[in-house]
């Protein structure tokens, strides 16, 4: 469904990928770990046309989108939730799942999937005319993700939901993920939380600065010596 | 009385120039420190319409207008793909450069500006002009476009990840904001009869900003009340005393100091009141 080929991505003079080459099926959650400044976020920004690939292609439903804008992906069925959650902040939760579907022009259909968003997220419902910048941490992840729900996106792109987040919450958004699997929509996971990642993903990649050094089912690498050294703290 | 309604006049001109900062800055959220310059453009365009081509004053008024637009465009679609500082340092530069073309051309007069302007400008049509702006303005910020230049302001990073073709509106805003600006200025010319690249300076710009930031960023009746005080204040100092009035440019820094410190949201801030009652009422609710 998604094929990254050989993607170079520089930061001015800095090279932040080298080369990176992963590939998504259709319904599966995948995940990419890895430390920080690994390249992790730069590979979800330059998928999404964020950040311009300085080399590489990539393929979304067999058409090549490496040099389209962000609208024209966004409109294909990729969706971001940015790290940090960034919700708008002085816009109201309503708000900001309507701009969610800023491309969707049938209103009839935005309301259906607005319910369908409250349907996942019951407390979003509950929130409706809050600012969203005065949600908890939590709340706010849960918006990000429902706003990015409400592109209808085939493959979501989710960038570390657990980030500072409590352990419990995190667990919560965890099952909330594989929900939305479940209801058909693809997922690519970046994560610094390797072992809750690799807990409910497919297949993983292993990124460190800027490479790929390793891909494996999810069950193989929770498994694998190098893996829990460098990650899973064993 | 002339001299209260000469007064009033300016305000709504003032006004005007508010409100179209407000859109650039407050509501799209790009610091532009030049918006004097595409008033200047309006008000040499508008007055070399009429002057040389004997154009009649609403043509040369709305042309005029178009002109500052096109020139908020050529200037937007390079700087825009800048941020924050970079953004503001650019405007700084264009008004700069705009100015001293100004300055040496020879169809504008030079130094010596444009004399012999026709006076039509009065207190009605600045104001059927104000409110046509905020009319116009309300509609577009009501509408998609207006939710993307929110968006913007609120995290350019999120709005283009929802698919908002960033660009496009911030020059977009730029474009409409110095329409306005050029509105302001061809009224300018023709309220005063005379004009200098001086009137449009750095410190004029300075001064539209510090009515939208006095005013409420973000807000268009508080952009209408900063450029009210913000007028309205040297002449009432100059009843005070002819020196104070002198150093108001000192009282403007001073004013925004302290409001950065005591109000930084400005006297009527977009989303201040909102702010105040929501969470209670939530608590009611039975919130958290």
């Amino acid at each position: 469904m998604l094929k990254l080929d050989n993607i170079v991505t520089h930061y001015g003079n800095i090279q932040a990928l080298k080369g990176i080459s992963i590939d998504v099926k259709q319904g599966e959650i995948v995940t990419i770990i890895g430390a920080n400044g690994a390249g992790k976020t730069t590979t979800l920004k330059t998928i999404c046309g964020l950040v311009a690939p300085t080399s590489g292609k990539i393929y979304f439903q067999g058409e090549d989108i490496t040099h389209k804008t962000t609208s024209d992906i966004v409109e294909s069925g990729i969706a971001l939730v940015p790290e940090g959650r960034r919700v708008f902040p002085r816009m109201t939760v309503l708000e900001n799942l309507q701009l969610g579907a800023y491309l969707n022009k049938d209103k009839a259909q935005v309301k259906q999937d607005l319910e369908k968003v409250f349907d996942l997220f019951p407390i979003l419902k509950d929130r409706i005319k809050q600012i969203a910048g005065t949600l908890s941490g939590g709340e706010q992840q849960m918006l990000a993700i429902g706003r990015a729900l409400m592109a209808r996106p085939k493959l979501l792109l989710l960038d570390e939901p657990s980030m500072g987040l409590a352990p419990k919450i995190v667990a919560n958004i965890f099952d909330i993920i594989m929900e939305i699997n479940r209801a058909g929509t693809t997922i690519l996971l970046v994560e610094q939380n390797a072992r809750m990642a690799l807990a409910i993903a497919h297949k993983g990649f292993v990124i460190e600065t800027g490479k790929i050094v390793l891909q494996d089912s999810a069950v193989n690498l929770l498994n694998n010596e190098e893996v829990k050294k460098a990650y899973l703290g064993d | 009385m002339n001299y209260f309604f000469q007064i009033l006049t300016v305000i709504m001109i003032n006004s005007i120039l508010a409100v179209s900062l407000n859109l650039i800055t407050g509501y799209t959220g790009q610091l532009s420190l030049g918006h004097a310059t595409f008033m200047s453009l309006g008000a040499y365009a508008a007055t070399l319409l009429t002057l040389k081509l004997g154009f009649p004053f609403l043509a040369s008024l709305i042309l005029g207008a178009v002109v500052a637009a096109f020139f908020g465009f050529i200037i937007g679609v390079p700087t825009l793909r800048l941020k924050g500082d970079y953004l503001a340092i650019a405007t700084l530069g264009f008004g700069e450069i705009t100015k001293n073309i100004l300055l040496n051309l020879e169809i504008t007069g030079g130094p010596m500006g444009l004399r012999g302007i026709p006076k039509v400008t009065n207190i009605y049509i600045a104001t059927i002009t104000l409110f046509l702006v905020i009319f116009s303005l309300n509609r577009i910020m009501n509408s998609r476009v207006g939710k993307s230049f929110i968006a913007i302001r609120e995290d350019e990073l999120a709005a283009e990840a929802m698919g908002i073709n960033t660009t496009k509106y911030k020059i977009l805003a730029f474009t409409i904001g110095a329409f306005y600006a050029g509105l302001a200025g061809g009224l300018y010319a023709f309220l005063f009869r005379y004009i200098n690249p001086k009137d449009f300076g750095f410190m004029k710009s300075i001064e539209i900003l510090c009515m939208v930031v006095l005013g409420g960023m973000g807000n268009t009746y508080g952009a209408v009340l900063g450029a009210f005080i913000i007028t309205i204040l040297p002449e009432l100092l100059r009843v005070v005393s002819p020196v104070i009035a002198q150093y108001r440019m000192v009282l403007y820094g001073l004013l925004l100091v302290v409001m950065m410190i005591v109000r930084p949201q400005g006297i009527i801030s977009g989303s201040s009141i909102l702010d105040k009652i929501k969470p209670k009422k939530l608590l009611e609710k039975g919130g958290q």
